[in-house]
């Protein structure tokens, strides 16, 4: 295995990491509630009384965010690779996959490893063993 | 007034959360998938942003699992499912291989969309017309429906 130092950002990415894990602190204390994005946003599609205008405004501070950091820090690079269909595709799978299986990396991997839930170890291991063999497929055996 | 608090709240997490995902490089998908390129020249970053999480976030829901109200003085909704089901392995297949496909999942997603990118907002509403596939789907089929998903 090669570390890919030119691009690796391991300060970075643990005080962000810590960020997020902050957030999903505040939420479960403050809120009461898991801060699980696809579970937040896919509420939505079944709304129910009273139950709408905290996912909203929890997903609006999430597109905000790149605002408020533009304040003091160069715009976020957002390099998209895959084409227009294969972009379609996996948007399509992320949204399925994650209702069906009652959540993604928010609320699955840092929420429910943070509170040692046996479910949410098995749907993390399994999603992050997905991806990396769709890019195994992808990066070394199609290309 | 409490239900303010708690609209307010939820938006600050929220936008805690997207400067996290910035700073950490999680919207960068080209990023992500260096990540999940193990057997090429693999970018260990994204381990460090759920390390740096864990460790917080752990802490906290040691002491939320002892609070029968949150600060709010709301209900503490932790989830209550425990199953490791067929249902819970096949999602997490279906987003895995979508989530190496692109480089996105969905916190990343819509924090980029804040950027302007045309890419990312093709995928978020790809995104969302999968979760409406499923919840049409799942009204069909009449399957139990969990209230608390994640």
């Amino acid at each position: 295995m090669m570390i890919d130092t030119a691009n690796f950002t391991p300060g970075l990415s643990l005080l962000g990491g810590i960020l997020a894990g902050t957030a999903s602190a505040l939420f479960i204390l403050n809120n009461g509630r898991i801060a699980g994005i696809s579970g937040i946003l896919g509420g939505l599609l079944s709304p129910r009384k009273g139950d709408i205008i905290w996912r909203i405004a929890f997903l609006l501070g999430l597109i905000a965010a790149p605002t408020i950091t533009f304040m003091f820090m160069p715009a976020p690079v957002v390099t998209i690779e895959a084409e227009t269909t294969t972009l379609i595709i996996a948007g399509l799978l992320v949204g399925v996959g994650t209702r069906y299986g009652s959540g993604c990396t928010s609320g699955h991997g840092i929420c429910g490893l943070s509170r040692l839930s046996p479910r949410s170890l098995i749907a993390t291991l399994t999603f992050m063993a997905a991806g990396m063999a769709v890019v195994f497929v992808m990066r070394h055996l199609v290309n | 007034m409490k239900k303010h608090l708690d609209t307010l709240s939820s938006l600050i997490v929220g936008l805690i959360f997207g400067i996290g995902l910035i700073l950490a490089g999680m919207t960068n998908p080209a990023k992500v998938i260096g990540f999940l390129d193990i057997t090429g020249t693999w970018d260990p970053s994204l381990a460090f942003v759920m390390g740096g999480a864990i460790l917080v976030a752990i802490v906290a829901f040691r002491f939320a699992k002892k609070r029968t109200a949150n600060f709010l003085g709301g209900a503490m909704r932790m989830p209550t499912s425990d199953m490791i089901d067929k249902r819970l392995v096949i999602g997490s297949l279906l987003f895995g291989a979508g989530w190496g496909m692109a480089g996105f999942c969905p916190g990343p997603a819509l924090t980029s969309i804040g950027t302007g990118n045309p890419k990312a907002v093709i995928f978020v509403v790809a995104m969302i017309v999968g979760m409406a596939i499923f919840e049409l789907a799942d009204r069909f089929w009449h399957q139990p429906r969990q209230a608390a998903t994640q």
